[in-house]
Formats: structure tokens, sequence, C-alpha cells
């Protein structure tokens, strides 16, 4: 078992009962993916694309039409795995206020603990350990409606972390916060996956995001298109283009500055990188 | 604006009274009940009033809070006081107008009922000053839990609880928006008479609706992503352990209710 996350030839379709004859609408059209342990992995890919589908599907929310979805080896449509691939691979989502149930912050980070039946005392100390990890503990009293968005999604995130997961899924975490609170949340998601070695699958919007992480995969209408390290996939500005979707500021900005005939790297994603990039570029034309 | 209300009336605190184990207090309330209808006579009302008192002394709760929670039965307690001046036909005529007259007994059992209604809101407002509703919903579930037996779906009810108190203030906050949203539409909510008002919540309640179905359903896919499936195998993190205060004050509201028990023996 080489691969944590396993899709394989997966296929999954919405049906719409409401609708007489019931319609189906193809989200996922045979897409494999595999993610290693420790991995940390961004997905791609506009609205409708079938990214959270996917996400969906690695934690048994969604079970596939055809192919199968293994998790740290176990099968999702196994009913019996439920717990287990459920507790092994935590999904945070999107909009903080739709997935906090308690009126008290460290009640909510053991809302999933108690589901699982652990004792009393263990809870209380994996509450404590999950809050202080995300930097929440001092918050731990309070009403979840009187944090701040950032707050909120990182409280969500020590809920999930609470059950000590391998991997955690977040789909579009960042979307509803300021900047500040998404640099909140990101530092966040890069120390768990640098310092604890949790498996990450991020799903964003935001280009500057998915430079951060390890791999990159974008899907487009059903099917992954693209899969590599940010550096591969943010080089190929016209295909991303095409596909609608953007690549990181400085990425574009040296791109157009090559298309006029200056000597540019093709693979800056990083602010640093394009500084030096551009510092190198301008002591050159000064000599 | 909206977004400040305060849920239920719970005045944070750590009184004794406040400390209680809140299925004690719950209990204990009831007891407060009992003690007020057994009550047979105006000693053992006074007796009552002693514990109400009491209460109120230990939780430091402001006496100007005891008097609002008054407010909404101000109505109550003068329909019941005039009935009973007027319609209590036994005892010594005192005062005679027409069809209408007072006796002595009248004033009595007036000032009785009176009290005996006063003293119920002020007791059981007692406890919703110094309970959270979530220790409240807590303590129903665990008092309940017996009942679990004859298939009282017990745990589903004081989940939907919690999750109602915890999204109260979340859709206040989002009524305001959308009212926001509606007068920046050039809707007149505040205009007209009051059919033109009621006409005026339409446009709020439907996106309100619809964004609470929404809502729940991400809040259900994220309960199940977080393993949650019923209230069977689950644990809780906080444990409630009855304290020796507990057993004091069930003690002393024994005594209380054995004084009004008393109180109907001796004066007749």
């Amino acid at each position: 078992m080489e691969f944590f996350l396993d899709a394989e030839n997966v296929c999954f379709s919405y049906v719409n009962d409401a609708e007489e004859p019931p319609s189906r609408t193809e989200v996922l059209k045979d897409v494999t993916l595999r993610v290693k342990e420790g991995e940390f992995l961004a997905v791609l890919g506009h609205n409708g694309s079938g990214k959270s589908t996917l996400a969906k599907c690695f934690n048994a929310i969604n079970l596939p039409d055809s192919g199968t979805v293994t998790v740290a080896g176990l099968r999702t449509d196994d009913e019996e795995n439920l717990i287990p691939i459920r507790s092994n691979a935590g999904m945070v989502f999107q909009n903080p206020d739709n997935q906090i149930v308690a009126t008290i912050v460290e009640e909510d980070v053991a809302f999933a603990l108690e589901n699982m039946g652990v004792e009393p005392s263990e809870i209380r100390r994996r509450v404590d350990e999950a809050l202080r990890t995300v930097g929440m503990y001092e918050y731990r009293m309070h009403a979840p409606h009187k944090l701040s968005g950032g707050q909120k999604q990182r409280v969500a995130i020590a809920g999930i972390l609470a059950m000590k997961p391998k991997c955690i899924l977040l789909d579009e975490p960042t979307a509803m916060l300021d900047p500040k609170g998404r640099d909140e949340v990101m530092s966040t998601i890069k120390m768990l996956n640098r310092e604890q070695g949790v498996t990450i699958v991020l799903i964003t919007h935001y280009m500057e995001e998915a430079a951060q992480a390890d791999r990159i995969v974008v899907i487009d209408g059903g099917e992954t298109l693209l899969d590599g390290t940010p550096k591969s996939i943010f080089s190929q500005v016209e295909t991303m283009k095409n596909i609608g979707l953007d690549v990181p500021q400085v990425t574009e900005l040296c791109y157009r500055l090559k298309k006029a005939g200056y000597d540019l790297p093709g693979d800056i994603i990083t602010e640093e990188e394009c500084a030096q990039a551009l510092f190198e570029l301008l002591t050159k034309r000064g000599e | 604006m909206l977004k400040d209300i305060t849920l239920g009336q719970y005045l944070p605190g750590d009184s004794p009274v406040h400390k209680l184990d809140p299925r004690v207090k719950l209990v204990l309330t009831a007891v407060l009940i009992v003690m007020l209808f057994a009550a047979k006579n105006m000693c053992g009302i006074a007796v009552c009033a002693v514990f109400c008192v009491i209460g109120f002394a230990v939780s430091k709760v402001p006496v100007t809070l005891m008097i609002k929670s008054l407010k909404p039965i101000v109505a109550l307690v003068v329909f019941t006081a005039v009935l009973n001046l007027f319609f209590v036909h036994s005892g010594e005529e005192l005062w005679r107008w027409k069809m209408l007259s007072v006796t002595d007994e009248g004033i009595r059992t007036a000032f009785f009922m009176v009290s005996r209604i006063v003293l119920l809101i002020i007791g059981s407002s007692l406890l919703t000053y110094t309970t959270s509703p979530i220790d409240l919903t807590d303590a129903i579930e665990r008092l309940m839990s017996p009942l679990k037996r004859i298939k009282v779906p017990v745990h589903e009810f004081a989940m939907m609880m919690t999750i109602a108190l915890r999204f109260i203030p979340t859709l206040i906050e989002e009524t305001d928006k959308i009212m926001n949203a509606q007068k920046a539409r050039g809707s007149e909510l505040d205009t007209g008479g009051f059919t033109d008002k009621v006409k005026g919540m339409i446009p709020i309640l439907i996106p309100l609706f619809v964004s609470s179905f929404r809502r729940a359903e991400e809040l259900a896919t994220a309960m199940e992503c977080r393993c949650y499936h019923g209230g069977e195998g689950r644990t809780r993190m906080k444990q409630l352990h009855t304290a020796p205060r507990d057993y004091a004050a069930c003690v002393l509201t024994l005594l209380f209710l054995a004084g009004v028990i008393a109180a109907n023996i001796l004066f007749k």
C-alpha cells in the first residue's frame, strides 16, 4: 500500500429526482488520482469542474458510480469502514459558519471525538492539544459567532485535527476569508503538513496558495488535465489561460516580460524568485 | 444592532447558585413549583418567598433584573388580582357598588394568588439567570435519558436544541444582511400600515428560508464528516459531577418543603 488516498477510474454523477424523468449530471469522468502520505496536494479547477465532488469521494460522503476509492487501504464502499475513513481523512469546508455545531469553541472541537465514543479524559486532552496547535486555545470558552472568519476556520480545522487524521481535505477553506484570515489558515495548513506530516489536499481558487503545495492537479470538466509540480504547471501559462484559470501574479508578470523580449526564466512562482530574477536582469542591463 | 442580543437571560457569574449542577437546579426548581402549589395559606407562601429571596441573595443576581423578569406577566397578575377581588363572595363584605362587591376573603385570596404567580416566575427565572442555555439543554438530556428506553428521541431533541442555539445568532446576522440588501433595492420595510409591514416581511423571509435550508444541508454533511451517527455509542467531554454543595442545596430545599407542609398543618 504505497498511496494513502487512491481514486481509480472514478465516475460520479448527481441524479436529480425532482425532474421527471430524473436527470443525471455527470461530474467526474474516469478520474484517477493517487496521493502519497505526507504530500501537500493542491487541486485547481474552476467552478463546477468536479473538484469538491472528488474531495467528497475521499471520505465516503460520495460513493463513486464506478471505479474504486481507497483511503489508507480501506475501500469507501464498505459500510464498516465509514468511521475509520472519516476519522482518517477529515474534511474542512468553505463556509466556517455551516460546519460549527456547538455553541462553545471547545465543545465543537470535541464533537467528532464524542461521536467516536472516546473516553472523556482523552477527549479533554486531545481538544486542548488541537486548540493549541491551531493557536485558538485562549478562545476555547468563546461563542463561535463572535470569532473572526479566520478564527472560525481554525476552530473547524481543530475540530478535524482532534480526530488525529492522517489526512485533511480542505474544500476552498479560504474563499470566504479576508487576507489576514487567509494567511492564518494557510500558515496553519503548512505547519500541519511540514511539522506533523499530515497529508493535505487543498482545493483552492487562489493560485498563490496552490504555488505553496508540493504538487498540483488541475481538474477540468470532470477529468484530470494536468498533474505536476507547481513550477511545471504554472510554466504552462497558455494552457492554464485556455481553461479559464490564472497563474500567480508574479508568473504572469514574468510571462509578459518574456513575451516583450526580456530574458527571464519561465518557471517563476514566488515573489522572492521573481524579485531575484528581476534584480539579475536589471544588473545585467546596467553593465 | 441585532447582533448584540443575548440568548435567554443567562447572567454569567460564579456564585454558589451558578456553580450548582444544572440537573440539580432543574429538579429543585420543579420542587419549588410543587411547594408553591402545595401551600394552602399565606404562611406556606411566606416560606416559599424566603426560599426565593435566599436563592436570589446567594446568586447575586441584581434585584432590578428580578423585577424585570416580572414585566411580561404584569397583565396576568392584574387580571388574577381583579378576578379574585370581585368574584370571591364569601367572607365579610367591605365595599359595595351596584353588582360589584369586595370581601375580606376576596382580598386575601387575591393576594395569595398573586404572590403565588410572582414567586413562580421569580423562582424559575432564577434558574435561567444562573444557568446557560447549553447547560440547561445538557441537563435536560441527561435527566431525560432514562426515557430513551421507551424510544423517546432524547438525544435528537437535545441535538436540535443545541444546533438551534448555535444558529440563532448566525441567522439574526443574516436577517440583518437581507434587510439591508432589500432596503438597498428600494423596498420600504418601516413605512405603511400593518398589512404593508407584513407584506414587507415576505422578501426577507423567503431568502432567509432558502439560505437556512442550504446551511442545514452543509451542516449535515459537515457533521457526517465528523463521524456523527446519532446518539448511539456517543460519549461526552464534559462530565457532570455532583459536589457537596449540590447535596446541601437539596437538603435546604427539602427543609423548606417540610416547612410548607408544616405550615399547611399548623395554620388551617
